[in-house]
This record gives structure tokens, C-alpha cells and sequence, in this order.
């Protein structure tokens, strides 16, 4: 539920929003860049975008689920990093640029 | 003997005769193939004869020997056997048949004996006596029509025997499309009858006519009977599907007098004599049958007066004369119809086999032009066709005179007649004293037009004894119907036997008053003077003044081209059905299977396949292109929530 | 068991010859499987009661029984001859084929004999699923033997082929399931019996298309039609003969047509008897265009494979017809046209297929003068185009005759324009057959670098039961039409309300 008085107290409501500006933020970035360490950036902010939001939630609803998520969502994010920063590694030495187009050149 | 064993027997000797010939073909010489048919055949004559002496015997009344061999089609109510009934009018048909069969079957082993196909030809010979026989002797209609098929068959066998000639080829078949035509008619007749009657056996419908003539056209009666009219105008070549006969002639010549003539072709006059008291009863019927049948005798005699080619003026007579049997017939004279139908067998078929003699004679030449004076070398081919000659044009006391007049005479008294029937046929009369005079001059008198080359020589015995056969028959055949007024004045008062024979089995035209003595004695004397005079003239203008006639034609130009040229009628039919028809079925193939019916399919199809390459370009394999479509979809599921 | 076996046994025959190790051996071995299975079905008459309508030979397991979806096989006399047909016209093709296939015979003999197990399983299934089933399974052996063994443009006529029998069968599907679910409403369970599906009483508003009735009569006809095939829909026939093998044709036209109006006559007219009353007209009309349109355009084709496709267009509008006249003569004769158009027609591919082994050509305008060369040939073609043309004696005559007959009692008016078609039968036949027999010889036939041999003893053999059954049908069809009576008598009376019992009593020994 949004706070009535919006100015006065940050409340819920507040933290939503956050979220989801940073969500749009990250996915403008994966839909519209090209550069993979960019994209890969992106999803990172999005991911953390969903991290403010179960933090949040879980701060308003008083339990603990929405913290433990947070973790989970973090070990994947570090993961999908390394696994993304390796390709976009290669392909950087490949071609000396990360631009997504080259990853069509995985394909056999 | 008993009979279904007689019966089998007259049926099944000439199917026998060919299935011994037509599987053993190539391995018989012309003359033992030639000696089976012949054998076949006379073993059926004979069947025949015993079963008519034992048909004989019955009183009259009951005069009827019927034999069913088994179902045949049985289907609800439509129960027809495969059964065969021997009265009085197809006694007459099967003496006919199996007697002149016999003779011609015995020239053509003369006829035939250098052809490397004799055996197939008398193979398929004797398949047409076995379908000619079931025509007569069925007892029902499609029994009958099982027949009447079948000769059709035979016919288109024997027409385009001499294959390789794809003119003969053609005729076959024009032959038969044209019986076909007639035959279609004939379903659709039996069809009307069996809806109305429930039955189609012969001696059922016959009891189940009306005896209230009725005069309404759309009435079953009148129906059925001209359908079944239109179908004996395809068998008997009457106008309108006449066009086959005279086409039929590229056969060999004994199947032209078998079929052509003596039998196949009176199969539509039989047929309705069978069922006469069903046509009395639909007088409508009757008097087209009347009509057509007189214009028929006006058709065939004056295309005949202009034909060069022996066997085509033969046919065009036999065109005519199966009028004058329709002109009986529509006049209610069925029992005239059966003598001129028996009588025309003996004479046409004589001089038919006569104009083989000649063609063989003339190594296989078949032009008048090229003939005259053959008397001298073909005496006993002269003389015959000499008796048939006079037969035709009615000469008394000679065959075709009694069963001509007697048909005139009803035509002129009978309630169903008119004198203008009359007239038609004295004039039909007179045309053919002409041109049988004609072709008589032009063959076998006056000046030899042979060509040098040609040694003209009389045919072996074979072919002289059915000549001589038949030729008595000429003479004497008509003495079994003397009309009254004659016996009157002979010593003895002969009766006429065949009115008496045939008594029972033909019901007598209602309303019929005997006729007038005086009138009758001068209506015969007008058409035999008629014919008379008329022959004069044509030997005046083809033995003594040969340079006339090309005269005459030249003076009456225009009608002779179109006469000559046979009306016009082929060509008209050519024009106005055939080939349309072919272009129409071409046009039909072409814009509605080739170009409307597939390119409707290939528009649905490509509808769909434009449809999935409009959805094909949503897939690009563009991973951001589809982050983009759930994102919109995301957008878009919100706004919905939202909204709502 | 019997049934279930005739059905079956062609599928082990097929996985049989599929991995059959020895080439040579496989043809002569395929022909036999063929023979005991002929021999096997003609075991059916043993227990087959010609004197009762009701469904016979019943085999009846559930299968899916949620949805109430049966392995349901059973014979009556509507399908008994189709049966036989199916049978005695796959060692006929088989044998008639000895040559005509060279590459991949293993394949193509598998094919062979799963149609065969299809046709059969679509003639005896009595539940609708089941019937879909097979049904549908009889399409893809057909596709490959047209596709793999077929002739230049085979894959634009597989394809069509393909398609058109695909629309129809996607709205049979829909239907049947729709019909389920009425049987569900009207008995509490859900049901996919055919039985169940005549005892249904479907709501019909005369005049109005979209009610339930008439769109499933709709959509089951369309269907059938196009496996006829109708009019307009008839287009993939003409192609796909053309392009299939000589086995694939005789079978396509000799079987497979007749799945079409089998269909029509035993889950069309039954089950929705006051739409087919109301529509009867329709399909006269369509049936006649059928008959002239056909001949007319068979008449001017210049390939004879074509011809004959065509003219079964207009054979196959007579089977229509008689059976839309919905009376005793025009559904006898259209059942007994059925195994005429099968005798003759298949002859007819056989012996085109035959000439076409030797001069590996179908133009009629290169042939001429065949019948001095080929004497023995040449009456074999001519028997048969007499039983095509319905030559009183052969079996043609009988099922056009009953055919005209009942549509002219069902109004005149189709039977005076159906009768046109007597005419042009003979016409397109015969005029083919002068082109093709008569006349001087013809390029392909006076070619002396390749004489042209008279049929061999394999061909006699092939040739010779046709013939001897096209004068057998013709001579004496009661002994045809007494297994057929009953039922067909039953069929015409009840055609309102039309159900099928199951004759419980002779059962097959297990």
C-alpha cells in the first residue's frame, strides 16, 4: 500500500518506485545497447531492481523470505557475471569489441 | 425334346461357335473356322425349327413356350429373370435369324476364305446371332435390352473389322455412339414403365396397358412408349439417328446383309410389335412413329436415287424400307409390319449378299460407275438379284408386294392412318422402283464400264447357294400373307396364314371397319403402276439414254447436291454437336479444372502462406527483438490491469 | 478375432517384408502374404449370416474409456464386399506390379500392406476414433508410394493430394469430437461408439445452416466428398493417378475411393437422416455435374491415365447419386457400382500400367493400330471397357442400371440428365479406344527397335480374375447382392431412424 503522506515519511511506496525506475533503467539498457559488458550490466541493474523490492516487501510484510530471495538472486547474478564477462572475454579477443552481434558466431 | 434344353440349345450354339473360334483364333484356317460358325448356326436353326413345331402344336390361345433359366436381378420389386419366352411373332424373328443366319454364315465362308481374320469374323458372327437371339426370345425388357446391347456390340466389331482403316474404325464407332444415344432413351422408357406398371416383363406390361387409349403427352404411357420409340429409331435407323447405317457399310458385305438388313436393324420394329398393346395405347405415339417412319421411306429413297456406291444405295433402301416396317407400325398394322420385317429379310439380304458377289467379283470394287453389263458374268448373282429386285419394288406376286401393300392398305383404312401416309408411301413406292431399277441397270445391264484390268468372275458355290436360297425365298416368302381380296379371286381362297399365325399375339386396332374391296383393288393398282412406270423410266434413263441422268441433275443442280450429299445431316451433326461438344469439354478441362478449381486452391494456399511469412518476420532471431516483445507484453498486461 | 485379424495382419506382414534380409526373395513372398490374406477374409463368410442387417463378427474392447473411445471392429453387408474388395485388389496390384517398381521395393511393399491394413480397419471401425484413426493412417502410405515411386511431378500431386484429404478429414475431427460430446448430454456418457452416434437425435432446422445438425452433416460430407471425389473438389485425383505407380493407382481408384462414399453410407446418411433428406438434391446435383462433367472433360484428355481419372470422376458421381436417391435400386446399385468401379477401373490402371511398361509412354495420339499387334491385350482392354461403359452381361450394367433407375424414382429429372452419361461413357471409351487400337500404327507401336510383346503369362494371370469377375458380377449379381440385401434393405426402410444391432449369437470360435 502507498503511504498517504508521500513527502513526509519513506514508506513502501517509496522503495517501489525506486525499483522499478532502476528496473526500467536496466531494461532500456538490455533492449536498446548493444555492448555485451553493457547488457550485461543491465540485467544486473534489473536484478537488483527486484532485489530493492523484495527487501522492501519483506521489511513491510515482516518476514524473513524476501531477504533470503535477495541471496539467491545475488549468487545467480554472480554467476550469470562470470559465465557473460568469460563469453564477452573471448569474444573481446576475437574481434576487439563486445558487441552482441558477434555472439551469433557461437551458432555451429 | 424338352424345352428349356431346346432353348438352351438354340441360345448357346452360337455362343459356343464362338468361344471356339475367338479363343483358338490364329490357330484355324478361314474354312474350318468358317465350317464351326456355319454348324453352330445351323444347330440353332434346327433348336428352332423344333421348337416352333412344338409351338405349332399348342392350341392357340395358349401359344406361348417360356423357359426360365434363373434370377437374373432381383432387387425389391424389380424381379427380372434370365427367362425366355417362344410365341408366335419371335417364332417368326427366330426362323429369320437362325435361317438367314444359316445362309450367310455359309457365304461368308466363300466370302471370307483369303482374309487372315476369318476366324475372328466368324467369332464374332456367331456372338451376334447369341445376343440377336436373346433380343428376340427375352422375356422382359432388360433381358431384351441385354440383347439389344449386345448386337450393338457386335455390330461395332463388325463395322471396324478391317481396323487398321481408321475410317472403318470411325464408323464402328459412330455405330454405336449413336445406338448408345438410343439406348439411353431405352433405359429411360423402361425406367417409365416399370415406375408406372411395377413390372417389365413383357407379358405383364402387355396385360397391364391401358385399353383406354389416353392422349395426354406427359402421361407414363406416352412417355415410356416414346422413349422407347426413340431408342428403336437408334437400333433401326430411323430419322434421327439414322446416320449410322449408311456408314456401317465399311464392314464386310455379309455382315452388312446380317445385320443391316435382315435382322439387327428390324430389332426397334420387333420391339414395338411386342409390346403392341401398350403403343395402342398411346395413340400420340403411335402417329410420331407413323410420321417418322413415312419421312424416314422419303429420306433413304431419294438419298438413294444419288449414291454411286453399291452398298451405300443398299443401306440408304434399308433406311427407307424400315420406314415403311414404322410407318406399319404407327398405323397400328403390327402384323404388316412382321411380314414386311420378314420379307425385307429374305430380299434385302439377298441382294445384299448379291452386291458381295458382286464386290468380290469386282475385287472388292464397289463402285456403280465402274460396273454395268455384269449379267453376262455373274449370271447367277444376276438372276437372284434379279427376284430381289423384284421384290423391292413391290412387282406382283413376288414377296415384297403382299407386305408393302398390306402396309399402304392399312395406312390408307386404319383409324390411326391417313391418306397422306398413303401417299407417302406409293410415293416412297415409286422412288424405290427407281433407284433399285437404277442400280440394277448400272450393275448388271447396259454397257460394261469394267475397267480393263478386271476379270469378272461367278463366286464359288458357298456363295451361290444362299443366293439361290434366298432368292426363291423372294419370290415365295410373301405368299404366307395373301391379303384378302386377292385370296378372294385365287383358286383354293388361300387364307392369310400369317394374320391367322399371329392372331393372338396382336391386338386388333380399335375401331377398324374391313376394308372397302373397291378402294383397295384401286389403291394397289395406283402403287404398282406407280412402280412400274417408275422403273421404265429409270431403265429408259440408265440402260438407253445413259446421258440423262447427268442431265436431270444439272437441271435440278441445288437439289441434287443436297440430296447427294445426303441432306447435309452429318455435317449439321458434326456441326451442331460434336464439335461444340469437344470444344465445350475442351474449355471445360481447361478454365474450370485446369484454371478455376486449382487456382482457387492455389489462392487458399497461398493466403496461408502469405499469412505465415507476415508471422515469420516476428521471429528474426534477434534475442533483443524479443526482450522487447515481453516487454511489451508486460507493458501491455499492465496498462490491461490497470484499466480494468 | 477375426477381424481383428484381418485388420492386423497386414501390419505384421508389412514389419515382415520391412526387414526381410533377402532382396529376391521379397516379392514372391509379399504376393503370398497378400494371398493369406485374401484367404483370410474370405473366412468371414464362413460366419457371416447373409439373412440379418445387424452388426456381425463384433469385437468390442474399451480403449480409452474416459472419453468412452472403443476398439470396436464389426461387419454387416455394407462393408463385407468393400472388404473383400480391399483384399482381393492388393495381390492383384502387388502381381500386377512384379516390374513396374524397381528401386526400394522393400519400402514400397511396406507400404502396400499397411494401406491395406488402414483401408480395412476404416471399413470395419465402428467407433468414431478409431475409424478417424485409420482413416487418417490410410493417407500416409499413399503419400509415400505416390511421393517416393511416383512419376515427374510427384511431389506437387502428393502434396495436393495431401492437402485436400487433410481439410476434409480436420472437419471430420471436429465433428466426431462434437458428436461426443452430444452423446455425452443425451446418455450421461461420454461415447464414440457409432452405434451411440445413430441412436443421437441431433436438433435439425430445415433451411438453416448453422444448426447443429447440418454443420456436422456438413462436415463429415465434405470430408467424403473430397475422398470421392465430388466435383468440384475432384481435382487431386487426376493428379495424383497420373503421378502414382501402376499399384498405387489401381489401389487409389479401386479402394480408396470408395472410403468415400462408404463413409457416406454409414456415418453420413444414418446419422443425420433429416439433413441428408434435406440435402439429398444437392448432391444429386453435384452427382450428375459429376457424371457429364467428368466424362466431357475425360473425353479430351490426351494422356490415358488422365482419361481414366477422369472417367472415375464420373463413375464415382453415379455411386453418389444412387445412394442420394434413398431408395432400394439407387443404394444397391450404388453399393454394387462400388465393386464394379473397384473390378474395372483397377483393370483399366492395370492395363494402362502394362502399356506403359513397354513404350513408357500414356499419349494416346502415339498409339494407334495396338490391336494387330497386341491381340491379347487388346480384348482384355476391350472386356474391360465394355464393363466400363456398362455393357448389359458385364458388371457395369447392373449397378448403372439400378443406379438410373433409383435416381429416376427419386426424380425423373436426375435420372433424364444422369442417363446423358450412358451416352458419354461410350463416347470418351471407345473414341480412346480407336485412337489408342484401331487405325494405322502409331509411332510407338510400329517402332521396330522395340517390339512390343503381347501379354505375358503374369499378366494373363493378373488379368484373368478381373475379367472372369466382370462377367460373373454381371451374369449373376444375386449371388453378390444376397449378402448385401439384408442390410441394404434394412438401410433404406430405417433410414429415418436408422440403428444397427449387434448380432450376438456366431460368434467366432476364439
Amino acid at each position: 500500500m502507498l503511504s498517504t503522506d508521500l513527502f513526509t515519511q519513506i514508506g513502501l511506496g517509496h522503495y517501489l518506485v525506486l525499483s522499478a525506475l532502476l528496473f526500467c533503467c536496466g531494461m532500456a539498457g538490455v533492449l536498446l545497447r548493444r555492448n555485451a559488458i553493457v547488457l550485461l550490466m543491465s540485467i544486473e541493474l534489473m536484478l537488483n531492481a527486484v532485489n530493492v523490492s523484495f527487501v522492501a516487501f519483506s521489511r513491510y510484510l515482516g518476514q524473513q523470505e524476501g531477504q533470503i530471495m535477495v541471496f539467491f538472486v545475488m549468487t545467480i547474478a554472480a554467476a550469470e557475471a562470470a559465465v557473460g564477462l568469460a563469453l564477452a572475454v573471448s569474444i573481446f579477443k576475437r574481434f576487439r569489441e563486445v558487441n552482441i552481434r558477434y555472439f551469433e558466431h557461437l551458432k555451429g | 425334346m424338352n424345352h428349356p434344353i431346346l432353348m438352351a440349345t438354340l441360345l448357346l450354339a452360337p455362343f459356343v461357335g464362338f468361344l471356339i473360334n475367338g479363343l483358338r483364333y490364329k490357330r484355324h484356317s478361314a474354312n474350318l473356322a468358317g465350317v464351326i460358325a456355319t454348324t453352330a448356326v445351323v444347330i440353332s436353326f434346327i433348336s428352332a425349327i423344333l421348337l416352333v413345331v412344338d409351338l405349332v402344336g399348342l392350341p392357340p390361345e395358349t401359344r406361348v413356350i417360356s423357359v426360365k433359366f434363373f434370377e437374373w436381378i432381383s432387387v425389391a420389386s424389380l424381379k427380372i429373370n434370365a427367362g425366355f419366352v417362344l410365341d408366335p411373332v419371335s417364332a417368326i424373328m427366330i426362323l429369320v435369324i437362325t435361317g438367314v443366319g444359316s445362309l450367310i454364315h455359309l457365304f461368308s465362308i466363300g466370302y471370307m476364305h483369303h482374309d487372315a481374320g476369318a476366324a475372328k469374323y466368324f467369332a464374332y458372327l456367331n456372338l451376334f446371332l447369341f445376343n440377336m437371339l436373346i433380343l428376340v426370345l427375352g422375356d422382359s425388357l432388360p433381358v431384351m435390352f441385354v440383347g439389344w446391347e449386345g448386337v450393338g456390340l457386335c455390330s461395332y466389331l463388325l463395322i471396324g473389322f478391317w481396323f487398321t482403316d481408321d475410317q472403318k474404325a470411325a464408323a464402328g464407332m459412330k455405330a454405336f455412339v449413336t445406338n448408345r444415344v438410343g439406348d439411353a432413351a431405352f433405359l429411360l422408357g423402361m425406367f417409365i414403365l416399370f415406375l408406372s406398371f411395377g413390372t417389365l416383363t413383357f407379358s405383364e406390361i402387355n396385360q397391364l396397358a391401358p385399353t383406354d387409349p389416353t392422349l395426354a403427352w406427359m402421361n407414363p404411357v406416352t412417355l415410356g412408349t416414346l422413349f422407347l420409340f426413340i431408342g428403336a429409331t437408334g437400333k433401326s435407323a430411323q430419322i434421327p439417328l439414322y446416320v449410322w447405317l449408311p456408314d456401317a457399310m465399311a464392314g464386310p458385305t455379309p455382315v452388312s446383309a446380317l445385320i443391316h438388313a435382315a435382322t439387327m436393324v428390324t430389332a426397334g420394329v420387333y420391339m414395338i410389335v411386342r409390346l403392341n398393346p401398350l403403343f395402342l395405347a398411346a395413340p400420340n405415339t403411335m402417329m410420331i412413329i407413323a410420321i417418322i417412319g413415312a419421312l424416314t421411306v422419303l429420306l433413304g429413297a431419294t438419298i438413294g436415287m444419288t449414291q454411286w456406291d453399291i452398298k451405300k444405295v443398299l443401306a440408304y433402301s434399308t433406311v427407307s424400307q424400315l420406314g415403311y416396317m414404322f410407318l406399319a407400325c404407327g398405323v397400328g398394322a403390327f402384323g404388316a409390319a412382321m411380314f414386311h420385317l420378314m420379307t425385307h429379310a429374305f430380299f434385302k439380304a439377298l441382294m445384299f449378299l448379291g452386291s458381295g458377289s458382286v464386290i468380290h467379283a469386282m475385287h472388292e470394287e464397289q463402285d456403280i460407275r465402274k460396273m454395268g453389263g455384269l449379267k453376262k458374268y455373274l449370271p447367277i448373282t444376276h438372276w437372284t438379284f434379279f427376284f430381289g429386285w423384284v421384290a423391292i419394288i413391290g412387282l406382283p406376286p413376288f414377296a415384297g408386294f403382299f407386305s408393302k401393300d398390306e402396309i399402304l392398305a392399312f395406312a390408307f383404312f386404319s383409324p390411326l392412318g391417313h391418306e397422306a401416309l398413303w401417299a407417302v408411301g406409293a410415293l416412297g413406292a415409286t422412288l424405290t422402283a427407281f433407284y433399285m431399277t437404277r442400280l440394277m441397270a448400272l450393275t448388271f445391264w447396259g454397257k460394261s464400264r469394267v475397267p480393263k484390268d478386271t476379270h469378272p468372275h461367278e463366286s464359288p458355290p458357298t456363295m451361290s447357294i444362299p443366293l439361290i436360297v434366298l432368292g426363291v425365298l423372294s419370290i415365295v416368302g410373301g405368299w404366307i400373307g395373301i391379303p384378302h381380296v386377292i385370296g378372294a379371286i385365287l383358286p383354293g381362297h388361300p387364307e392369310n396364314f400369317l394374320e391367322h399365325w399371329l392372331h393372338h399375339s396382336i391386338k386388333p386396332i380399335p375401331g377398324l371397319t374391313p376394308f372397302d374391296v373397291t378402294t383397295e383393288w384401286v389403291l394397289m393398282g395406283v402403287s404398282v403402276t406407280l412402280a412400274i412406270c417408275s422403273a421404265f423410266v429409270a431403265y429408259h434413263m440408265y440402260v438407253q439414254a445413259p446421258q440423262k441422268p447427268e442431265k436431270v441433275a444439272k437441271a435440278i443442280g441445288p437439289v441434287y447436291k443436297v440430296i447427294y450429299n445426303k441432306y447435309f445431316v452429318d455435317e449439321a451433326y458434326f456441326a451442331g454437336i460434336i464439335n461444340p461438344l469437344v470444344k465445350a469439354s475442351k474449355g471445360l478441362w481447361y478454365y474450370i479444372d485446369v484454371n478455376f478449381i486449382d487456382k482457387t486452391t492455389y489462392v487458399i494456399s497461398d493466403v496461408v502462406r502469405g499469412g505465415g511469412s507476415l508471422v515469420r518476420s516476428l521471429q528474426n532471431g534477434n534475442i533483443q527483438v524479443y526482450a522487447m516483445y515481453i516487454s511489451l507484453g508486460l507493458v501491455a498486461t499492465l496498462l490491461f490491469l490497470l484499466v480494468r | 478375432m477375426l477381424l481383428s485379424a484381418v485388420v492386423f495382419l497386414p501390419m505384421l506382414f508389412a514389419l515382415i517384408v520391412a526387414l526381410w534380409p533377402n532382396q529376391r526373395t521379397l516379392r514372391p513372398l509379399a504376393l503370398g502374404f497378400a494371398l493369406i490374406e485374401f484367404a483370410l477374409s474370405l473366412g468371414i463368410f464362413y460366419y457371416f449370416d447373409p439373412s440379418s442387417s445387424a452388426l456381425q463378427l463384433v469385437e468390442r474392447y474399451p480403449w480409452i474409456e474416459r472419453f468412452g473411445i472403443t476398439y470396436f471392429f464389426g461387419i454387416d453387408g455394407i462393408s463385407l464386399w468393400l472388404v473383400i474388395l480391399t483384399t482381393f485388389l492388393t495381390p492383384v496390384a502387388l502381381l500386377g506390379a512384379w516390374k513396374s517398381i524397381e528401386e526400394r521395393v522393400r519400402g514400397f511393399l511396406a507400404c502396400v500392406f499397411i494401406l491395406e491394413a488402414a483401408m480395412l480397419g476404416t471399413f470395419l471401425a465402428m467407433d468414431a476414433v478409431f475409424f478417424y484413426l485409420f482413416w487418417e493412417l490410410s493417407l500416409v502410405p499413399m503419400y509415400f508410394m505416390i511421393g517416393i515411386w511416383g512419376g515427374a511431378r510427384r511431389i506437387y500431386a502428393t502434396v495436393k493430394f495431401f492437402i485436400f484429404t487433410m481439410v476434409g478429414s480436420v472437419l471430420m475431427l471436429v465433428a466426431i469430437i462434437y458428436m461426443m460430446f452430444l452423446t455425452a448430454e443425451a446418455f450421461g456418457t461420454m461415447s464414440a461408439s457409432l452405434l451411440d452416434f445413430y441412436r443421437l437425435d441431433i436438433p435439425f432446422i430445415s433451411g438453416q445452416f448453422l444448426s447443429p445438425q447440418t454443420l456436422m452433416f456438413s462436415a463429415f460430407a465434405l470430408a467424403f466428398a473430397i475422398k470421392v471425389p465430388v466435383f468440384p473438389l475432384h481435382t487431386w485425383l487426376p493428379d495424383a493417378h497420373v503421378e502414382a505407380p501402376t499399384p498405387g493407382s489401381v489401389i487409389l481408384a479401386g479402394v480408396m475411393l470408395k472410403m468415400g462414399t462408404y463413409g457416406f453410407m454409414r456415418w453420413v446418411m444414418p446419422v443425420f437422416p433429416e439433413a441428408t433428406v434435406h440435402y439429398a438434391w444437392f448432391f444429386m446435383l453435384i452427382g450428375v455435374i459429376g457424371i457429364i462433367y467428368g466424362a466431357l472433360v475425360a473425353m479430351v484428355q490426351p494422356d490415358i491415365k488422365k482419361l481414366v481419372a477422369y472417367s472415375s470422376v464420373s463413375h464415382m458421381g453415379y455411386i453418389l447419386i444412387g445412394l442420394f436417391a434413398l431408395n432400394e435400386f439407387g443404394v444397391t446399385g450404388g453399393l454394387y457400382q462400388m465393386l464394379n468401379h473397384g473390378i474395372s477401373t483397377g483393370a483399366l490402371f492395370l492395363l494402362v500400367g502394362m502399356i506403359y511398361e513397354r513404350t513408357h509412354s500414356r499419349e494416346i495420339s502415339r498409339y494407334g493400330g495396338l490391336a494387330g499387334v497386341l491381340p491379347f491385350f487388346t480384348i482384355a482392354f476391350f472386356i474391360v471397357t465394355l464393363s466400363s461403359i456398362a455393357v448389359p452381361m458385364t458388371n457395369g450394367f447392373i449397378g448403372e442400371f439400378l443406379i438410373l433407375l433409383g435416381a429416376f424414382q427419386a426424380n425423373s429429372v436426375w435420372g433424364y440428365f444422369a442417363v446423358s452419361g450412358v451416352v458419354l461413357g461410350a463416347v470418351y471409351m471407345l473414341w480412346m479406344f480407336k485412337r489408342v487400337f484401331f487405325g494405322p500404327q502409331g509411332e510407338l507401336v510400329k517402332d521396330e527397335h522395340h517390339p512390343l510383346h503381347d501379354l505375358s503369362v503374369r499378366e494373363m494371370f493378373v488379368l484373368a480374375p478381373m475379367i472372369v469377375l466382370v462377367f460373373w458380377m454381371g451374369l449373376y449379381p444375386s449371388f453378390f447382392l444376397n449378402y448385401s440385401k439384408a442390410s441394404l434393405d434394412h438401410f433404406v426402410k430405417n433410414q429415418a431412424h436408422y440403428e444397427l444391432a449387434i448380432q450376438s449369437g456366431k460368434e467366432v470360435a476364439q
